[in-house]
């Protein structure tokens, strides 16, 4: 696959000057639609997680007709339920030196020198609201006995800013978002459609004007119009199948977007997490997450020997090896993801993995049971236990938890500005789906953050500046929206008329095999060229033999599937094309020819420090377009977790 | 452990106007560490191959915490393990040779889309009716402006942990969603943040429940023992009092 | 509900209590079902309390049954279509799932019971037998059906109650969670007290302790 390289963009949108005044001078420039206005402007919203729920809660407040989409039942059950161990905030409640500064300064080291200073420290400064607001909708953070808010340190950060509600931060932090935005509902602001899913997005005058979606229960195709189109719908980390992700969790609404002229920032940047329960079978539909505070008072080992095949318990100290401890002894067991995952693999790798098909390290919970006794163990991660235990019917309290990393998290997404909208004006794409705030690697529990930060603070500023200029949008032309819904109409209809022999699920696994060998937790030249060679293959035979069964004019999951399928299959090969294309390794993304004696990421900061905007071409050649990133408040430093 | 083979009998239904009936299925080699909706997923693949139309159910995180999935196994929703969602149910569970029926929620609020699919909107409506607090972005307080007692944080939390499934109703021989409605009742009712709209809330989210059509609560327990959240029954007795107290 | 259980039961405690006096002597308790009509006198004319208490008692009945039948239609029709698998009760506690058959038993007991005792048309002394012969010979031991029909009865009342004093607490949520825990092992209590007391009389008339 070729690509050619096209003009630099810039992202001009962030004020100059000294980085902490930048927010408030954009905040202070944008323009304002008065209130009468307000209400004759609509605003479509995809998705209704932590990013999504919140934006559409918020615009509905502040006076705009909203219409929001998801594909649940219910709003309450987007993927942002599932986020377990909790929220940074730079509050320094604990006096313990945090600061604004220090937030960003850690997200920027964290996303290893491959995000935006601006838009970071704006993260920082929003996350302090974020919990004022969390707190007066009534979510039930932990406290402490005084009455007071309690944090924890969480995923390699060294002072306690992560607020948590047990192990249910997601959850709680979302129905927080969606009990506002079920009271909007009821006010009459905000539409909401739940059981329809987006597929494509109606461009008409160089602008995004409205959205075309599935009704999934009776398969008609609808069009909705509106002055602007927000994308939150989440991130595309089920390209590999097997993931943290919910089921659902799809490309196609960014991949539709793209295909429409947004391009695609990062798309290679994935991170995978270190604490996920390892596979049990060939049936397995998806991976279950371990919270990271696990590592907190859980000890990582394998055993010394190559294939030592005794249970865990007959094994010896002396022919334990804490590899995570040994390799980084300043930061031990809390060592940033990738690192931690890239670690786990290579003791994999060498065949000291533990469990089925040695795919697995332990995660020792006895010195952490002797040191602070069973009670304090059960009543920190009671939960997770029981859910481990659920899964794989051991009992952790008794023998180590197996773990090993899955795919989490996906910080590429779609290329936005530092008013989050996209390059098709009047698309803006906030939480996970654009490539925004984390760079080449997000930190523990900065996902909620960047979710709540841009829905609740962030969008609702900046699409009101891009609303204010609503007048003059023109008409909507009606040939524009013929056309996207023949596009959607069309793809059902190939997908209906294959009538092959295989499933859309059967080669999703297929392909996400292909992903997780070779364009998984370490990339090089030669795996991402066979990949390349691969998918292709694979997406013809799927247009071949795919088999879809039933009709579109129903409630119909065998079609749901194969439709996001499809567009993982492009997804796909533009992951591995800019995982191929970036030589260096940062982050998230580990290319086996670049790294430093001792086998860390090493960065190419000379060539490298840029994002990689992927400009759709219909031919086939997606056009590289660079946004070279400065860094003028944190040095660039090789990072050493050592 | 070896794998086993199972019978299932599972409701099938095209769409809310079809009548529905049940369809026996064989499955074999289901492995013990399998899911009750991956054994599903197995099942319907082979479907799907066959041109049949897979078997509809609702799911999405697979981990217990969406609420999206839900069935009721052997006549009990999510089946009989206790304090677990339908996607956390394993199939160690279950024996070689075992019959096992599959039927959706059953509730006049919850209408059949198709096969076990329901429509739990209601409960969204109950939510939009109030159970929410009302503070517009931007509007909050310093949160330590405020400290909660650290027990009424932790009860509220308890109460907060429902994920909406909807297994209460389907487990309550009178329909009701008084489980539901109490444990977000409860929530917001016993932080200090949700006291200005207590007695206005209690009112009107019980009033939209009766308008839902679920049944009145007579206080068998049956929801509580099925919740996978383990939703205790002294919220409704809460809700109860909150209710008759906002008359 | 739990407003018309309440009254009833607020009757009960009275009745059973009345009932005891059975053991003092005939005097006693002939004194007692004379002094329930004369209450009152002669500030109100005689039978005005107890016609009160009869009134109150029969609307409650009907208003405790009228609400158990709505109840009842409401749940049907909040789950119009059955579940195929019989359904397995979850929660402990058979009370919690006889209240519907256990109220009609009562009713049914009721209406024998007041042609029994209060009308004497079925008792053996007849109407104008005095209330302690009408006890005495109504549990006589050749009538040992009548006792045990008696004791079924009560025995399904006292299950009624187990749960229902329980759930009107529960339903007028009264005290918080723990104290409700409390409440249940109360409502066991009473319950048991209740039934007890109850039966105390037929079978002691039975074995002829009373005579
Ligand atoms: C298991 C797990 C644990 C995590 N734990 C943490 C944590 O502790 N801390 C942290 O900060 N982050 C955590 N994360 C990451 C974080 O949860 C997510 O990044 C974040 O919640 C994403 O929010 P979102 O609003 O962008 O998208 P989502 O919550 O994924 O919402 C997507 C929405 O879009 C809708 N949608 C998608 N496609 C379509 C379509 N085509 N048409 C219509 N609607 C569509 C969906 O219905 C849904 O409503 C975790 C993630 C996982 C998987
Ligand atoms: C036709 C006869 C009866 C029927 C059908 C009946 C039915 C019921 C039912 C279904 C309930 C549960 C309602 C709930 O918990 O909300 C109930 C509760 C109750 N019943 Fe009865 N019952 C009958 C007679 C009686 C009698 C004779 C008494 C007492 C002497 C009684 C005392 C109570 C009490 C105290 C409750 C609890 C009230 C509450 O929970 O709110 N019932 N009854
Ligand atoms: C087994 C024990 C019982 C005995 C021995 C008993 C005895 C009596 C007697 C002797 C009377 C007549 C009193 C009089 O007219 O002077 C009476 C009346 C009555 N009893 Fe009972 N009873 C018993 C149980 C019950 C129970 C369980 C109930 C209710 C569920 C009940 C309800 C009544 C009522 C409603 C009356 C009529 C009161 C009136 O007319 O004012 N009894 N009982
Ligand atoms: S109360 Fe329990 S059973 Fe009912 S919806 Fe909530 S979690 Fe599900
Ligand atoms: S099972 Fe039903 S009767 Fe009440 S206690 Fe639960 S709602
Ligand atoms: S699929 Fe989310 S709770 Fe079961």
């Amino acid at each position: 696959m070729h690509y050619t390289v096209g003009e630099p963009i810039q992202d001009a949108k962030a004020p100059e000057g000294p980085v902490e005044e930048r927010w408030d001078k954009r905040r202070f420039a944008a323009k304002l639609v008065n209130p009468a206005n307000k209400r004759k402007l609509r605003v479509i919203v995809i998705g209704t997680g932590l990013a999504g729920g919140s934006a559409a809660a918020t615009l509905g407040e502040l006076g705009y007709q909203v219409t929001s989409f998801c594909y649940q039942d219910s709003p309450r059950r987007a993927h942002s339920i599932a986020a377990q161990g909790g929220i940074n905030a730079a509050k320094n409640y604990r006096g313990d030196g945090d600061s604004i500064y220090r937030l960003f300064y850690d997200t920027v080291k964290g996303g290893d020198f491959r995000s935006r200073e601006s838009n970071v420290y704006r993260l920082a400064q929003v996350s302090v609201n974020i919990i004022d607001q969390a707190v007066a909708q009534g979510v039930p953070f932990a406290r402490e006995y005084g009455g007071l808010l309690d944090t924890r340190s969480f995923g390699g950060a060294q002072v306690s800013r992560t607020f948590y509600a047990r192990g249910q931060t997601g959850q709680q932090l979302l129905l927080g978002a969606y009990q506002a935005l079920e009271r909007q509902i009821a006010a009459g602001t905000v539409t909401m459609h739940t059981r329809h899913e987006m597929l494509d997005v109606i461009v008409s005058g160089g602008r995004a004007r409205g959205v075309v979606v599935r009704d999934m229960v009776t398969g008609e195709i609808e069009t909705h119009l509106a002055d602007a189109v927000v994308l939150a719908s989440g991130g595309y980390g089920n390209v590999f199948f097997l993931s943290t992700n919910a089921k659902g969790c799809n490309t196609t609404a960014i991949w539709r977007a793209h295909r429409r002229g947004a391009y695609f920032g990062n798309p290679c940047y994935t991170q995978i997490h270190p604490t996920c329960i390892p596979v049990s079978g060939e049936y397995q539909s998806k991976l279950t997450l371990m919270s990271e505070s696990l590592r907190n008072d859980g000890r990582v080992w394998v055993p010394k020997t190559k294939g030592d095949s005794r249970p865990a318990h007959e094994i010896p100290e002396v022919e334990r090896d804490y590899y995570l401890e040994r390799i980084y002894p300043s930061f031990g067991n809390l060592v940033p993801r990738d690192i931690a995952s890239r670690a786990a693999k290579n003791v994999c790798d060498e065949g000291r993995g533990v469990g089925p098909g040695g795919l697995g390290v332990y995660l020792d919970f006895a010195d952490a049971i002797r040191r602070l006794g069973r009670d304090a163990v059960e009543k920190k991660y009671g939960n997770l236990f029981e859910m481990y235990e659920r899964i794989t019917g051991e009992n952790p309290y008794e023998q180590p938890m197996r773990i090993y990393p899955a795919v989490h998290y996906t910080m590429g997404g779609l290329w936005v500005d530092y008013d989050l909208q996209s390059t098709v004006p009047g698309l803006f794409v906030i939480g996970e789906a654009n490539f925004s705030d984390h760079g080449a690697n997000r930190l523990g529990a900065s996902a909620l953050m960047q979710g709540l930060a841009d829905g609740y603070f962030v969008l609702p500023t900046t699409v009101g500046d891009y609303l204010a200029g609503a007048g003059d949008f023109g008409d909507i032309a009606q040939e524009d929206i013929e056309e996207a819904v023949g596009q959607v109409q069309d793809k059902i209809d190939r997908l209906l008329s294959v009538q092959g022999d295989r499933t859309a699920d059967s080669f999703h696994r297929e392909l996400g095999k292909i992903m997780w060998d070779y364009c998984g937790m370490e990339r090089s030249e030669e795996s991402l060229r066979k990949a390349l060679e691969l998918i292709p293959e694979l997406k013809k035979e799927f247009w071949a033999r795919v088999k879809v069964s039933g009709v579109n004019e129903e409630l119909n999951q065998a079609l749901e599937r194969a439709g996001r399928v499809a567009d993982f299959f492009e997804l796909a090969e533009l992951m591995c094309l800019d995982a191929l294309h970036r030589t260096e390794s940062c982050g998230g993304h580990f290319r086996a020819e670049s790294q430093t004696e001792e086998g860390e990421a090493l960065r190419d900061d000379d060539a490298f420090a840029y994002v990689a905007a992927w400009e759709w071409n219909p031919d086939g050649t997606p056009v590289l377009h660079k946004e070279t990133l400065e860094y003028e408040y944190v040095k660039m430093t090789q990072r050493s977790y050592k | 452990m070896s794998t086993m083979n199972l019978t299932l009998r599972v409701w099938r239904q095209k769409g809310p106007e079809d009548k529905g009936r049940m369809v026996t299925y064989k499955v074999v080699d289901v492995s013990p560490d399998m899911s009750f909706l991956e054994m599903l997923d197995v099942l319907n693949d082979r479907l799907i191959v066959e041109g049949d139309e897979p078997i509809a159910f609702d799911h999405d995180c697979r981990e217990g915490i969406c609420g999206m999935c839900g069935m009721v196994i052997n006549g009990v929703p999510h089946g009989e393990q206790r304090a677990t969602t339908t996607c956390q149910l394993h199939m160690r569970h279950f024996n070689d040779g075992d019959t096992i029926t599959i039927e959706p929620w059953r509730a006049a609020a919850f209408p059949v889309v198709k096969d076990l699919v329901v429509d739990r909107t209601s409960f969204d409506r109950i939510i939009q009716a109030g159970g929410f607090i009302s503070v517009p972005a931007g509007s909050a307080p310093d949160a330590h402006s405020l400290p909660v007692q650290k027990d009424a944080a932790d009860a509220a939390f308890d109460a907060a942990t429902c994920i909406g499934c909807g297994a209460c109703v389907a487990a309550c021989p009178n329909g009701s969603a008084s489980l539901f409605t109490a444990a977000k009742i409860t929530h917001l009712g016993l932080l200090p943040q949700g006291q200005p709209e207590r007695d206005s809330r209690a009112k009107a989210m019980v009033e939209q429940m009766d308008a839902e059509g679920f049944g009145g609560c007579t206080n068998t327990g049956e929801c509580t023992a099925v919740c996978p959240k383990g939703i205790p029954l002294s919220t409704i007795a809460r809700m109860n009092r909150d209710y008759l107290s906002a008359k | 509900m739990a407003v018309t259980g309440a009254v009833m039961v607020l009757f009960l405690v009275g009745h059973v209590l009345g009932n005891l006096k059975m053991f003092s002597g005939p005097q006693a308790f002939n004194d007692y079902a004379e002094w329930l009509r004369t209450v009152g006198e002669p500030a109100v004319p005689r039978r005005t309390v107890l016609t009160l208490v009869e009134v109150v008692l029969a609307a409650a009945v009907i208003l405790h049954m009228w609400s158990a039948i709505s109840l009842a239609r409401r749940a049907n029709k909040a789950r119009p279509v059955k579940y195929a698998a019989k359904r397995k009760n979850q929660a402990s506690g058979y009370a919690t799932h006889t209240m519907r058959f256990g109220g009609l038993i009562i009713v049914l007991f009721l209406v024998w019971h007041l042609l029994d005792l209060t009308f004497a048309v079925v008792n053996p002394a007849g109407p104008a037998g005095l209330p302690y012969d009408r006890m005495v010979q109504g549990f006589a031991l050749e009538r040992w059906w009548v006792t045990v029909f008696y004791a079924l009865s009560v025995i399904m009342l006292g299950l009624h109650l187990r749960h229902g004093l329980w759930s009107a607490f529960q339903t007028l949520g009264v005290g918080n969670a723990r104290a409700r825990q409390g409440l249940s092992a109360g409502a066991a209590v009473f319950s048991l007290l209740l039934v007890a007391g109850f039966l105390a009389v037929p079978f002691a008339v039975m074995i002829g302790v009373l005579k």
